[in-house]
């Protein structure tokens, strides 16, 4: 039998004979940094640093001044309402950040630990993102005609007796609020413990069994401590969403709750450009802070 | 700390699903014993080994250690102590809540547990890297903990899941050492299981070789080299080469089988029907490079291959209907007179060095 064998095909020769372009080392370095360094710097420091120096303009119903001037700050800071909301942003961080940590742990426990083939798991993760591919404000406006006074859930409540007339607190209120961020955000803090409990030395948990550990034991004393970074992480996920948002507080609370992000809104609503920058400085500051604590307690380098 | 258990290990079966890892197998291995499941990856050494340690459900079958019968114990309750092959130390706790996590378990006061710990790491030489965590230890230091982790319990029996294979050729030889001397020491039984014949010959007081879910051999290791059971045995062992072919004759002793298109050969120890395939088995280094006293202790053949190994010179031969046969000389006796590659060379063997091996009927 004969094969008729292709002849390797030619280079191009005459390309390569050209002397090659020449950069200076540290020429090709700052090239290759300089794409991220442009986008971070137009769409993160740059709109920071306008914030921040519009935040000590001066300003009147119409038009903005270019000033120096403190007082957005100390009205920002001195007014009682201002405290109130940052409490009530707060109130919703804090109440959001345990029950989807609560959950979050769970969801991905089960997902982790206790479905066996790992065809199954990613099956299930990408159930868990389905209601992801519509917006987030489609998912929280359906919740209006579940919890609304002649709703799913009142109409079931009174047709089957337990209740006569509808519940008011379902919606438009904190609890509907919560409900609502706590279905947006879950995810968020799914995602990251997964797969840090997906990271786990499945033999630690024999070892565990081997020295005696009862389920309880192995969960509190291996599966626990070895998830934190990925607790962390979730946790600077809800916790930035929640401090910033303003539509599932204005939607949900029907007008009767405030947020930091929604007081912002309503002040640029009112042309009042300086005093929301003020706040806004003010809001960085604080999640950056709690940030920072979130990162002193957990160490999560091991997982970037 | 002296208080071994027999481990005894009757018609034990593990079947995942459809497929069957151990089929039906029977062993005792005697209290205080350093005994090594040895075999090729997937013959069942490590469900074996699981399986008397408890991370594993026994599908058929009975496992007794000393005087209880183990077979639904969990693993704490059985008095084995297990070590894992990448040693599963938990990464977020020092050297001493490591060692010291079973005493927590069993809700052992803080101080009481981390003296015992100590005491523990002291004996392991790790004192000084108390409080340090296991990523921060050489590969030998992590296994140190790991023994110190499973002997806190004061087991009857150790269970070492490979427990050298992640450690360099160098520290596997000094950890072998080691975990002998530990076993001298603290006199309990010890069952390691390894795909290296090497590391088990060194170690164990019984090898037991496995072979697709099934116990091939299980003897000393001096017998296990010199009169291996089968065929797998002397090819796994190594330093024998097998020759199969069908009895043509029974002699004193042994019988004479004949090579399809070649030789035949004559063994002893076994007997054989006329007619029946068997294999045989010779050791690579009884071989000379001599004209044979009988027709049936030798053949002549042609260098396919020469290796020089320093003491000794490793030659391969084919011929006589036997296909790539082994022979290990010394390197004074082939330099006396050395041959190449394409020669055609005598070969011959004692009457003594040529072993019928039996064959398991599954």
């Amino acid at each position: 039998m004969t094969m008729v064998v292709p002849p390797p095909k030619t280079v191009k020769v005459e390309a390569l004979e050209k002397p090659p372009i020449t950069l200076p080392p540290s020429l090709i370095s700052w090239l290759q940094a300089a794409p991220l360094t442009i986008i971070l710097g137009a769409f993160l420091a740059l709109p920071i640093l306008m914030i921040t120096v519009v935040s000590f303009w001066d300003y009147d119903f119409a038009q903005m001044y270019p000033d120096f001037v403190t007082f957005n700050y100390a009205e920002t800071l001195g007014s009682w309402v201002t405290w109130k909301t940052y409490l009530n942003t707060l109130k919703f961080t804090f109440l959001v950040w345990s029950i989807t940590l609560f959950i979050g742990f769970w969801v991905a426990y089960f997902l982790a630990f206790h479905i066996r083939t790992s065809a199954m798991q990613t099956v299930l993760f990408l159930v868990c993102t389905v209601p992801f591919l519509t917006s987030n404000i489609i998912r929280m406006i359906s919740w209006i005609p579940v919890l609304g006074r002649n709703g799913l859930v009142n109409s079931a409540l009174i047709e089957t007796g337990i209740i006569a007339a509808p519940i008011e607190w379902l919606l438009y209120s904190d609890f509907a609020v919560v409900l609502a961020m706590v279905h947006l955000y879950t995810l968020f803090m799914v995602t990251p413990i997964f797969n840090t409990m997906m990271r786990i030395d499945r033999s630690l948990i024999e070892a565990a069994r081997d020295a005696g550990a009862s389920g309880l034991q192995i969960l509190t004393n291996v599966i626990i401590p070895l998830s934190k970074p990925g607790m962390a992480i979730g946790s600077i996920f809800v916790v930035t969403l929640v401090m910033a948002d303003f539509s599932t507080v204005q939607v949900m609370s029907g007008g009767q709750s405030a947020s930091v992000a929604l007081m912002m809104k309503n002040q640029m609503s009112l042309l009042q450009y300086p005093a929301a920058a003020a706040n806004a400085v003010v809001l960085l500051v604080l999640v950056l802070l709690m940030v920072a604590g979130i990162l002193r307690i957990v160490d999560i380098r091991k997982e970037l | 700390m002296t208080k071994a258990a027999e481990i005894d290990i009757v018609s034990v079966s593990k079947i995942y699903g459809q497929t069957t890892a151990v089929h039906a197998i029977s062993l005792k291995i005697p209290a205080g014993s350093y005994c090594c499941l040895l075999g090729p990856s997937g013959c069942g050494k490590t469900s074996t080994l699981r399986m008397i340690a408890g991370h594993e459900s026994i599908s058929e079958g009975d496992i007794r250690l000393g005087t209880k019968v183990v077979t639904d114990l969990p693993p704490a309750r059985r008095g084995t102590a297990m070590m894992f092959q990448s040693y599963a130390l938990f990464p977020h706790l020092d050297l001493i809540d490591n060692v010291a996590f079973s005493l927590k378990m069993k809700g052992v006061e803080k101080e009481e547990r981390r003296r015992k710990a100590l005491e523990m790491l002291q004996l392991m030489q790790l004192e000084p890297y108390a409080t340090r965590r296991p990523a921060q230890l050489s590969g030998g230091q992590q296994q140190r903990v790991a023994l110190a982790r499973a002997l806190i319990t004061d087991p009857e029996a150790l269970l070492l899941d490979e427990p050298l294979s992640a450690l360099d050729p160098f520290l596997k030889i000094r950890m072998r050492a080691e975990l002998k001397k530990l076993q001298t020491t603290l006199g309990i039984t010890f069952v390691h299981v390894t795909h290296s014949q090497e590391e088990a010959m060194a170690l164990a007081d019984i090898v037991v070789v496995m072979n697709d879910g099934r116990i091939e051999q299980a003897a000393h290791p001096r017998t296990v080299f010199e009169r291996p059971a089968t065929a797998f045995v002397a090819r796994f062992m190594g330093d024998h080469n097998v020759i199969t072919g069908r009895v043509v004759e029974k002699v004193e002793n042994g019988i004479i089988i004949e090579v399809p298109g070649g030789g035949r050969f004559q063994a002893i120890d076994g007997t054989g029907e006329i007619g029946d395939a068997a294999d045989i088995a010779v050791r690579t280094d009884r071989v000379m490079l001599a004209e044979t006293s009988a027709p049936t202790l030798g053949f002549t053949g042609i260098v396919q291959n020469v290796e020089y190994r320093g003491s000794s010179v490793k030659m391969v031969v084919s011929g006589a209907g036997i296909e790539d046969f082994t022979l290990i000389i010394s390197d004074a006796a082939f330099f006396a007179n050395p041959v190449k590659m394409g020669d055609a060379v005598p070969l011959s063997w004692n009457s003594g060095d040529a072993i019928v091996l039996g064959r398991i009927t599954h």
